[in-house]
């Protein structure tokens, strides 16, 4: 773990705990919502972050319920922390009538607009435009002290609506924080073999804005670095990007056959995973007991479990309302 | 009363957004050159002078980032009216229509609206060439969520347009660039149109042309000469085509027997064959004393030269023909 700026974080054991508590659901969620994929009971597809839990909760920690924020296709980490209701999340996972997005959306699409969250999106890149939109209307409208942030990947930062939507932003002076989930991969293709120049953070000089980076496996890094980016944005000095390195040690989807790396790779990102990391600072800086944290994993274990039994409960979306919500009134 | 004006189409337009603005100040203009130049087809006259260049948004030229902002200022409050220079350039932005904005509200289970009216222009006929004079309606009429608009008139430009500023749902606005300098009479007063409505703009008898856009002035040329020779054509201009007025395809189809379909789209694939199918489908098939006819643009790109880009599309001598083919 890095060097902590705000030494009076570490007085702040609620939120400390809060940061643990949050990873440890989205781990949890994660690792449940696939084990029920192996026994029939979820469709389709999903996109897991495991390994990447500090970027989804540093960076939600760091904003307010208030701002906007648009998830990635990866973005159960980024919903969770940002306040869905892990039940309703839950439902939606089994598709269910009473689901976030009442059985239409799934995985890919989970939203809370109570919560900000604007959707997270099947279609990589494309939450950079319509952050702008919304930092758009937070400037139009002159709503104090607001952002939008986006997520998108490494993968993502070479399409073209990223790019147009960073110099939109940038061109605006929009409130976006361009949130960049670096995961070492774009399902399976290294960063490398597809950019001449890997520092990502370039990006936000060559379109006249302020880049800012962080260990996205460190969640107090990320939290600082999220936190003071936010500061620089609302001040009214237009859109930032901040990097986050991290890794995904989960498949990219539940095709993934994991051939494009090895297992000593994976291996040994998973032993560097955010949840481990932080548990070993809270330890040794005396913080919390070893004890303390099992009880913390006990308490997301439980909140897991109710939340695949509330959502087990839950009923089918009736095929008399499938083409409802087509147009709006 | 109201006085009655004559304007042009591309002023009908212009005095809907005005209005619209005036009216409500969550709608806002977006788009490429639409402040000092007017627009590309000058449709937003003046328009920078009121409103400033916070309403009257001039964007860099990415379709991508303007079309998706337009989204996302929609869904947080706003009602942005986008101005895609072309309608041909939606393939550059095609992510953001179609991905987006026509599938938030169903995918997001209603939680969020999409009020967003993207303004085009749209046809050929104008020398362009192939990359900016289509009618592609139909690549927005296949995706559920989109409502599609094809004025004819400056009356329906007008009213048309305000009611679908005044929509939650994202719609597609297809202006034909061929009419903007075409005048017809325009109330003073407040109106709308309602969407999902067709208008019969000639009645008759004896074969009922079914049609929208700039082939309504052209079928109604048409219909006058037949008329001379005792021949009684109805045309029905649908202007809306999503949601579609189907009770109205079926009733001219049931008053007449005779159809033919005109568009200016490409024929193969195109919307006649839905309005075709929308008769068979129904018992007024029964009715029909002749098989239904279509006429609509040719299977290639839209060529330059002048002979054979009019020959590309529906012509008069073309809709004659086809109408003496079903009589």
């Amino acid at each position: 773990m890095g060097e902590i700026k705000d030494k009076s974080l570490l007085e702040n054991k609620e939120f400390l705990q809060e940061l643990m508590v949050r990873m440890m659901t989205v781990n949890k969620f994660e690792e449940q919502a696939f084990w029920l994929f192996g026994q029939g009971l979820v469709h389709g597809t999903m996109h897991l972050s495991i390994g990447e839990e500090a970027t989804g909760v540093g960076t939600t920690a760091a904003l307010t319920k208030e701002d906007y924020m648009l998830a990635t296709h990866r973005g159960h980490g980024q919903a969770l922390g940002k306040g869905v209701d892990l039940n309703s999340m839950m439902a939606e996972i089994l598709a269910r009538a009473t689901g976030t997005n009442h059985g239409k959306g799934g995985s890919m699409h989970i939203c809370d607009f109570d919560n900000g969250i604007l959707g997270a999106n099947g279609i990589v890149g494309a939450n950079g435009p319509i952050a702008c939109g919304a930092a758009l209307t937070i400037k139009m409208k002159k709503i104090p002290n607001r952002v939008c942030a986006a997520f998108f990947g490494d993968g993502a930062s070479n399409e073209g609506a990223i790019l147009e939507s960073m110099n939109l932003a940038a061109a605006w002076d929009l409130p976006v924080m361009f949130i960049l989930t670096n995961n070492t991969y774009g399902m399976s293709t290294p960063l490398d073999r597809v950019v001449k120049n890997k520092d990502l953070k370039q990006r936000a000089a060559a379109f006249g804005f302020k880049a800012y980076e962080c260990d996205g496996n460190d969640v107090l890094a990320v939290y600082e670095t999220v936190k003071e980016a936010r500061e620089y944005v609302v001040a009214g000095n237009g859109p930032v990007l901040v990097v986050e390195h991290t890794y995904r040690t989960s498949g990219h989807s539940k095709s993934d056959g994991n051939l494009y790396r090895t297992k000593e790779e994976i291996k040994y990102w998973a032993d560097r995973n955010p949840i481990i990391r932080f548990r070993q600072f809270l330890t040794e800086n005396n913080i919390f007991t070893n004890e303390e944290i099992d009880a913390m994993q006990a308490g997301a274990d439980k909140a897991i479990a109710d939340a695949i039994e509330y959502a087990k409960a839950q009923p089918q979306p009736e095929v008399a309302d499938l083409e409802a919500d087509v147009y709006a009134e | 009363m109201s006085e009655m004006r004559q304007i042009t189409y591309r002023d009908a337009v212009r005095e809907a957004m005005v209005e619209e603005m005036r009216r409500d100040e969550s709608v806002y203009f977006m788009g490429e050159d639409i402040g000092a130049y007017c627009g590309a087809f000058g449709v937003s006259k003046n328009m920078l002078e009121e409103f400033g260049p916070e309403r009257i948004r001039e964007t860099p030229i990415s379709e991508t980032a303007f079309m998706g902002a337009g989204v996302g200022s929609a869904i947080t409050g706003m009602r942005p009216i986008v101005e895609l220079m072309f309608s041909d350039f939606m393939a550059v932005c095609y992510d953001q229509i179609i991905n987006q904005a026509a599938k938030m509200h169903f995918m997001f289970a209603g939680k969020v609206n999409v009020p967003m009216v993207i303004r085009t222009p749209s046809g050929g006929g104008t020398g362009a060439a192939a990359q900016h004079s289509q009618s592609l309606e139909q690549m927005y009429l296949h995706v559920p969520g989109l409502k599609v608009v094809v004025p004819s008139t400056p009356y329906d430009a007008k009213g048309l347009l305000k009611a679908s500023i005044r929509d939650n749902n994202t719609v597609v606005f297809l202006e034909q660039k061929r009419l903007y300098k075409e005048k017809g009479m325009v109330p003073d007063e407040d109106y709308t149109i309602p969407l999902g409505v067709a208008d019969v703009k000639r009645e008759g008898t004896d074969v009922s042309i079914i049609t929208y856009g700039r082939m309504v002035q052209m079928s109604l040329k048409v219909a006058e000469q037949l008329a001379e020779e005792g021949i009684n054509v109805e045309v029905l201009d649908l202007r809306t085509l999503s949601p579609l007025d189907k009770d109205a395809i079926i009733a001219t189809a049931k008053k007449t027997h005779r159809v033919v379909i005109v568009h200016e789209a490409v024929q193969f694939g195109g919307f006649g064959g839905e309005i075709a199918a929308t008769i068979t489908d129904s018992d007024a098939f029964y009715y029909l004393d002749a098989p239904i006819k279509r006429v609509g643009a040719l299977y290639c790109p839209i060529p330059f030269n002048p002979v054979l880009e009019a020959e590309t599309f529906p012509t008069p001598a073309k809709i004659e023909a086809a109408v003496r083919d079903v009589l």
